[in-house]
């Protein structure tokens, strides 16, 4: 039984290493946090629902294998996700930049807020006019 | 009265906006990713020509004439699917077909063209994908049009379809034949 619960709970562990498929040479623990953090930022391209760092597709591989690279040449990670932008667009980046194109994308959702807000403000407002005019603790047939 | 239907008219709006959502997505793939180098020189490469090795060719030997890059391997499926109409049409393009066997192997990528025959002017290889990368390539098949100037001006990305050739590659180079004879 102890040695199902240890194999269990090895099994559970791995997926949260499995992003350490490649075994890069790192050189410190703070370079594979910086390249941890990176190639979580990026999309990639053939599984576009999974990072970079979580993919196994095998041009995320490469990519992964190039964003270490251009580390060790002493790119900042600035010029890396540029690197991968120029050839990939913006698609890459799960942190889109904001621009002309992108712009529904960042305000969209607080457009949909301000709406809503707008909605529940008028309700809300036409309920106290209702209740306002009614005597108090009578049900109206706006209820719902 | 109206105020009644108002839950039927939201749900009408929010059913609305997932239809429009839905039907957007069949007819324009999210899955594409738009190529930030069309009007964009290519990438520059040099790479060896497929089963002679020592041979390389490079942007400046294919400069002075448009040019179609197809990036094929021989364990891409949707590459077979393509093959015929490269096959049959794409000598009516009248310009050269590079075949850019994209991380595979020589002996299948020569066995493959054995097989369904082989419709380009010269194949180069890039074994390890490298220069696949500064092309922006995700996948197989994907083709460039490639102009006179070395300026990329179209990408498709998947299979070159009968009307993607008809509507899209055609008219490009008459076009681009028209402004530089």
């Amino acid at each position: 039984m102890r040695a199902f619960s240890l194999a269990l709970c090895l099994a559970l562990l791995s997926p949260a290493m499995a992003w350490a498929i490649d075994a890069l040479p790192f050189k410190d623990r703070a370079e594979e946090l910086r390249f941890q953090h990176l190639t979580r930022q990026l999309r990639c391209l053939v599984c576009q629902n999974e990072s970079l760092a979580d993919s196994s597709a095998d041009l995320a591989k490469d990519l992964r294998r190039e964003v270490f690279d251009q580390m060790q040449q002493g790119k900042d990670d600035d010029a890396i996700r540029q690197y991968l932008t120029d050839r990939y667009s913006d698609f890459v980046l799960y942190d889109p930049p904001l621009r002309g194109a992108t712009v529904l994308l960042w305000f969209g959702p607080l457009l949909v807020l301000l709406i809503g807000a707008a909605a529940v403000t008028r309700i809300v407002r036409k309920r106290a006019a209702i209740q306002h005019n009614t005597a108090p603790g009578k049900g109206t047939e706006e209820d719902w | 009265m109206i105020k009644r239907f108002l839950p039927l008219i939201g749900f009408a709006l929010v059913a609305s906006l997932l239809a429009f959502g839905i039907s957007y997505m069949r007819n324009n793939s999210m899955n594409e990713v738009p190529s930030p180098l069309i009007g964009k020189p290519a990438p520059s490469f040099r790479l060896p020509v497929l089963n002679q090795p020592e041979r390389f060719v490079s942007n400046a030997d294919l400069a002075g004439k448009p040019y179609l890059l197809n990036v094929f391997a021989s364990w891409c499926f949707a590459c077979r699917e393509e093959h015929p109409l490269l096959m049959a049409e794409g000598r009516s393009l009248g310009i050269p077909v590079v075949g850019f066997n994209y991380k595979d192997e020589t002996a299948d990528a020569t066995r493959w063209l054995q097989q369904f025959g082989d419709p380009y002017s010269v194949v180069i290889v890039d074994r390890d994908g490298a220069i696949a990368i500064d092309f922006g390539v995700y996948g197989a098949p994907e083709s460039f049009l490639v102009d006179g100037k070395g300026i990329i001006r179209y990408k498709q990305i998947g299979p070159i379809t009968p009307d993607v050739l008809a509507f899209e590659l055609k008219p490009l180079l008459a076009s681009l034949k028209g402004a530089a004879p």
